[in-house]
């Protein structure tokens, strides 16, 4: 079906709901780049008229790609829950954005809503939400997970110490998950990128950092970052693991770039539960995904880089993650071009992953030749951890020294905490400050030499 | 002392690292000095990715070795447009295309393509001093290079369409890479057997990190003409190519062989 627009006396005509919900998209290069985007300042306007209009049931009776054709297509429309979406059936785009804003959409009344909202419904709201409003309906979703801590109750925010290493040194990994956990950081996990792909350097990585976490009794959860395939693997060697991480997109062929399929994310899941590690919950998933990944596999079906974004949370959705984290500025300037475009994207993610019910954080990051500095950083954090962001990334100094791209410090997390008032998860402020690394306000206590996990560094 | 790491127990924790661990604070915040190292670190990375490719100082150096040089351009037409259009960089300007079909043809085993990428710092720093430690190996192995292709607002895959259009058997591009906050000037070298247009990456073989303070030019000049001459001989690169290099040398003497060399 076609889709038209008047403004003035031009005559806007979209031939089709993608093609209405790509040029509604706020600008950035990666549409540009696939062609989609809308050619004038007033097209997109026009568009996002348009898009208001649009009664949230065509998103189920036209889907963006087809059902045949697409497994991620199939799960959004097989699990979706018609009862819940009942209530909102007969609000348009424009009347969904008034609710969400509304005093009518309290916490507990988004938290019930979320399986009757396609990541569609999602992507074509947050297009015509300013960046406030994208904030402010963020903050009110709560999505709580847990593992070995309670990650996502109000007033907290979580970090994933990031401990990289250029070869995955044992020595130089530890180094920086010490670093790390003396300022505080890691209760969203400890999560390593390895350099290495060998199962028996992935084995050591495992055993490590779980060796650390037994020792001094961390509640937290170890991941490292390989392919779920991978990481079964691990399991069936005995390796201690923790969570199944994998790198997710929202559409079938995206996913198929990745080496992954559905029914194999479902094994994922299973072999972690199997193991039974977590101690207050089994939420132990940890998925990975960033707008312009579809694109850059050729798999978007001529959708916008959001849309196809909003996507991957369904999937992510559907196991039960205790982490997922768009990784904003990785991919590059052809994706999001510039701070502008990265601070749009990240609050659009985090946004659509929490109306979704994804546990979402956030990797407030960019790449040297973006354009974009720390001071945009700055700004998306501050903003993100206003909005509720579930974790944001700790790295020593903010530079990543394996992957070459700069994100967001230990020091970065305690600085929005003090602005904030920002605590991590419980059981890691009872054991920070057991450790006398932090006092009962959270804040760091002043660092000394002999401390017990210094010590482990030459133990 | 009782207190095996001294005064300051991060300094010992700092050395098995290069990460920027033990920064200290203030407040919150970073210290002064260390705001100032990042900002530094990356004005130099920002300077590394906008520097004009200065391709007649590469050139110079480059001839100096022995080798003729031509330069081309993609058909991205400044920076701007490069780091937004990737398809751009990866495809000739019309007259590049034009310029190199209309050239002699003369039979190429191994082109050479120096590309800036996405640094003009790593391509001023490293491919001159990797091209000197790859002649020798090249004259050895007795492959026709044709003139060493200068290339700007390139991607990887423009070696694709420079080597199709001069018909050779192979390619190496030696490009510019990202630049890392602690690494501005890394070079990158990607071989691929039979160029054409619409190549992959799993259709190469790649060798990261060439600098004096990461891969050595004479080691990153060995795998090099190791791959080079495997994939001369198998008539394939990519992940059907592995870089066995390593098995090549003698470890007594440490002495380079190449195979059928």
């Amino acid at each position: 079906m076609t889709y038209a627009q008047t403004t003035g006396t031009t005559r806007w005509v979209f031939p089709d709901l993608k093609t209405l919900m790509a040029k509604a998209s706020p600008a950035r290069s990666g549409d540009r780049l696939a062609g989609v985007a809308a050619g004038s300042a007033e097209e997109m306007v026009a568009a996002r008229m348009r898009l208001a209009d649009v009664p949230l049931r065509t998103f189920l009776d036209e889907p963006l790609i087809p059902y045949e054709e697409d497994d991620v297509t199939r799960l959004i429309l097989d699990t979706h829950k018609a009862a819940v979406f009942a209530p909102i059936a007969s609000l348009t785009v424009g009347d969904f954005r008034n609710f969400l804003l509304s005093e009518a959409a309290t916490p507990e009344t988004l938290t019930a809503l979320a399986p009757g909202i396609t990541p569609e419904m999602a992507a074509a709201v947050s297009k015509i939400m300013r960046n406030q409003d994208l904030i402010l309906v963020a903050r009110k979703c709560r999505v709580v997970t847990r593992f070995r801590n309670t990650i996502g109750l109000p007033g907290t925010m979580a970090t994933r110490l990031q401990p990289n290493h250029p070869t995955d040194d044992p020595g130089g990994v530890i180094a920086s998950t010490l670093d790390g956990l003396l300022y505080g950081a890691g209760d969203a996990t400890i999560g390593i990128n390895p350099a290495s792909d060998s199962l028996a350097a992935l084995g050591e990585l495992v055993r490590l950092l779980d060796g650390l976490i037994s020792r001094f009794s961390i509640p937290t959860q170890s991941c490292v970052l390989t392919h779920v395939t991978t990481s079964i693997e691990l399991i069936e060697r005995g390796a201690p693991v923790d969570l199944v991480f994998q790198s997710i997109a929202g559409t079938q062929a995206a996913n198929a770039s990745f080496g992954v399929t559905l029914p194999l994310l479902a094994e994922g899941l299973d072999a972690a539960r199997g193991l039974g590690r977590g101690t207050v919950g089994d939420n132990v998933m940890y998925f990975e995904t960033g707008q312009g990944a579809a694109l850059s596999a050729g798999a978007h079906h001529g959708l916008d880089q959001q849309t196809v974004e909003a996507r991957a949370y369904a999937v992510a959705r559907a196991y039960s993650p205790l982490l997922v984290n768009t990784v904003v500025g990785f991919i590059g300037p052809e994706y999001l071009y510039d701070g502008k475009e990265i601070i749009r994207a990240g609050l659009e993610d985090h946004f659509c992953g929490k109306l979704l019910g994804a546990p979402m954080g956030c990797d407030v990051c960019y790449t040297n030749h973006a354009e974009a500095d720390q001071d945009d950083m700055d700004t998306l954090l501050t903003l993100l951890a206003t909005a509720g962001v579930t974790f944001v990334m700790g790295i020593p100094g903010a530079d990543d020294i394996m992957l070459n791209y700069q994100s967001t410090s230990f020091h970065d997390a305690l600085y929005v905490r003090e602005v904030l008032g920002l605590k991590r998860a419980p059981e890691f402020e009872v054991w920070l400050e057991r450790m006398r690394i932090a006092g009962q306000d959270g804040r760091l206590l002043p660092r000394r030499a002999g401390h017990p996990l210094l010590a482990a560094a030459v133990g | 002392m009782s207190d095996p790491f001294g005064p300051d127990p991060w300094i010992t924790l700092s050395r098995l690292t290069p990460a920027r661990i033990g920064l200290g604070r203030a407040g919150a915040g970073l210290p002064t000095r260390e705001v100032l190292a990042f900002s530094l670190a990356h004005a130099r990375a920002r300077d590394a990715v906008h520097a004009p490719f200065d391709a007649e100082a590469v050139g110079a150096a480059i001839q100096a070795l022995g080798f003729e040089t031509l330069e081309v351009a993609s058909a991205a037409p400044d920076r701007a447009t490069y780091l937004r259009r990737p398809d751009l960089g990866r495809a000739l300007s019309p007259e590049s295309l034009e310029a190199l079909r209309a050239r002699p043809k003369a039979p190429i085993d191994l082109a050479i393509v120096v590309a800036d990428g996405l640094s003009s710092a790593a391509v001023h720093a490293q491919a001159a001093p990797l091209l000197g430690a790859l002649k020798p190996l090249i004259d050895k192995a007795g492959w026709r290079t044709g003139p060493v292709v200068l290339a700007h607002q390139a991607r990887v895959a423009l070696g694709d369409a420079i080597g199709e259009a001069l018909g050779v058997r192979a390619v190496v591009v030696l490009i510019g890479e990202r630049p890392g906050l602690s690494s501005p000037d890394s070079l990158g070298a990607y071989l691929t057997f039979a160029p054409r247009v619409g190549r992959s990456d799993a259709e190469r073989n790649c060798l990261s990190n060439i600098r004096p303070e990461g891969l050595v030019f004479e080691e990153a000049a060995f795998k090099l003409a190791w791959l080079a001459g495997e994939a001369l001989r198998l008539g394939l690169t990519g992940v059907g190519l592995k870089d066995e290099s390593d098995l090549a040398r003698l470890p007594s003497s440490g002495a380079l062989s190449l195979p059928g060399a």
